[in-house]
């Protein structure tokens, strides 16, 4: 009995898995090494535990405190209508701050985009210099550039419209010079050989292919700003979150579960509100990879 | 309003100076005095990064199963397992870690629950898309061998999911380390405790040693996985 059929055109197992990578398992599609994965990550969730100092008797403490709070919570009430309007007040200068400051961000980032993407300024230095500058300002969190800010301009939401917009100014900058460089040269050169100057090709070449793009981003991040600027109130920044983590500093867990599902609401009615004019200016893709 | 914004470039100089006027790249020595402490509290943030993307992984990975269409044992599961994953994805990580600082105390501890159950929110989605994409054909060849649901996840579904939802979680570290920088605003463990109270007492040195260090940090990072996440996309494009 043969142990083995001819090879079909002498193709031998290193052969067949070069032509044909489709059929053969992909490294971490072997057993060994997902479980090998799955054991290492449980060891350093058990070594990890152990370096903070979490003994499962303060864990379970903590969950049966935090069950205790979940049930002060119920049910949601502000107490006063009069404490209603401010709180809603507030939401709605949250909002203004998620809108102001994606805005600013977009002006500022468009410019500076221009200048990161290879394809607008041949040169290699600002080119290397705007994106280095841009990483820097993305590798500062928003929470932080609002205490800077107030350090700067003082307490209160234009610092934290600022704030908004400088961390998103580096998100911005990035996405839109990918975006730029992605464009199609052709229309450029198209304006550029019918005799019309640098400005002529930026205007009527290259704006009508990103500006959808851009759009949508803007769209996309003022959604997810409204989620942030919540928390910027809780350094002082305007908004929402400074009643919020003043009511969960004295207690009172009422306000703190109202003031919670005003903000749910809140984010899911602009979702609703903007996915609507996003889908419709670029259709259903992903805008965002980070 | 707008009157004290230019300013900033005043305070960018300033936190660049050390406290007797030389620019700080005069005497890193004593700009950097704090270095080692520092280093341990960055350590500490990216611990606590790191053990809540791990525990959200695993928390993440069994939810997602619960919320694909394709899995899920039935409808109701599946929907009530999206909206608790929506909410957990829509209310900031601070606003957890203000709360579980109120229950477990001031520490790491709800800083690592808080980025865990906010992570377990944000990528629950996409883990659930990738589950839904998977190639039915192995899970119906371990059913008809008579494999329960939970072997068929292990041995059917794992090996296809497995690359895509660990790039998530690596995308998912890269942005904690950043949420876990400021984690120790609210008391809840890493670095931002001591940055916040640079900043708010106007140690201005002590404030850029502490930006330059996270930025530095952040971007390694960022640079690291970006690498690991490549190399993943790569084995999943050779299936």
């Amino acid at each position: 009995m043969k142990a083995m059929r001819p090879r079909a055109g002498g193709l031998d197992a290193p052969s067949a898995r070069s032509r044909f990578p489709g059929s053969f398992p992909s490294p971490l599609q072997s057993h060994g090494v997902a479980t090998a994965v799955f054991r290492a990550l449980l060891g350093i969730l058990g070594w990890g535990y152990s370096i903070i100092g979490v003994s499962p008797m303060r864990f379970l403490e903590g969950i049966g405190k935090l069950g205790s709070i979940a049930l002060l919570m119920l049910p949601p009430d502000t107490g006063t209508w009069s404490k209603f309007l401010v709180y809603l007040h507030a939401l709605a200068e949250t909002v203004a701050i998620a809108l102001l400051g994606t805005l600013a961000a977009a002006v500022v980032a468009f410019p500076v985009a221009l200048l990161a993407s290879r394809n607008v300024l041949a040169s290699r230095v600002v080119h290397f210099a705007s994106r280095r500058i841009l990483d820097c300002v993305r590798g500062v969190d928003e929470l932080i550039w609002a205490l800077v800010w107030i350090n700067v301009v003082g307490l209160g939401p234009l610092a934290g419209v600022l704030a908004v917009a400088t961390a998103n100014a580096g998100i911005f900058g990035k996405l839109f010079s990918e975006a730029i460089e992605a464009s199609s040269r052709g229309p450029v050169e198209g304006v550029l050989s019918t005799g019309g100057n640098d400005g002529h090709a930026l205007r009527y070449g290259l704006l009508p292919q990103v500006v959808p793009v851009l759009l949508s981003q803007v769209l996309y991040y003022f959604e997810s700003n409204t989620r942030s600027a919540t928390i910027i109130g809780i350094v002082g920044a305007g908004g929402i979150g400074l009643h919020l983590s003043e009511q969960i500093r004295v207690l009172e867990y009422q306000h703190v579960s109202a003031i919670i599902l005003m903000i749910l609401v809140a984010v899911a009615s602009i979702d609703r509100l903007s996915s609507g004019p996003r889908l419709s200016i670029v259709g259903n893709r992903p805008v965002a990879r980070t | 309003m707008l009157a004290n914004i230019h300013r900033l470039p005043d305070y960018v100089v300033r936190i660049f100076r050390l406290d007797d006027g030389r620019p700080v790249w005069m005497d890193v020595r004593d700009w950097m005095w704090g270095f080692t402490y520092w280093m341990k509290l960055m350590g500490e943030t990216v611990l606590i990064a790191c053990l809540g993307t791990v525990t959200d992984a695993i928390g993440g990975f069994v939810l997602c199963f619960a919320a694909s269409a394709n899995i899920a044992p039935n409808r109701w599961t599946r929907s009530s397992a999206r909206r608790c994953l929506e909410f957990c994805r829509t209310v900031p990580e601070l606003v957890f870690a203000l709360l579980f600082v109120q229950a477990f105390g001031l520490g790491p501890l709800p800083g690592v629950l808080a980025i865990a159950i906010h992570t377990a929110g944000a990528p629950g989605k996409p883990f659930a898309e990738a589950v839904e994409n998977i190639d039915m054909g192995p899970v119906e060849g371990a059913t008809s061998c008579g494999a329960s649901r939970i072997q068929a996840i292990r041995y059917a579904i794992m090996p296809q999911v497995a690359s895509n939802i660990a790039g998530y979680a690596l995308l998912r570290f890269e942005i904690n380390v950043r949420g876990a920088a400021v984690m120790g605003f609210v008391g809840a463990g890493g670095i931002g405790q001591d940055l916040i109270e640079a900043i708010r007492k106007f140690y201005y040195p002590d404030v850029s040693a502490m930006l330059v260090l996270i930025v530095l940090c952040v971007t390694t990072i960022d640079l690291a996985t970006e690498r690991l996440r490549h190399r993943l996309l790569g084995w999943e494009q050779q299936r």
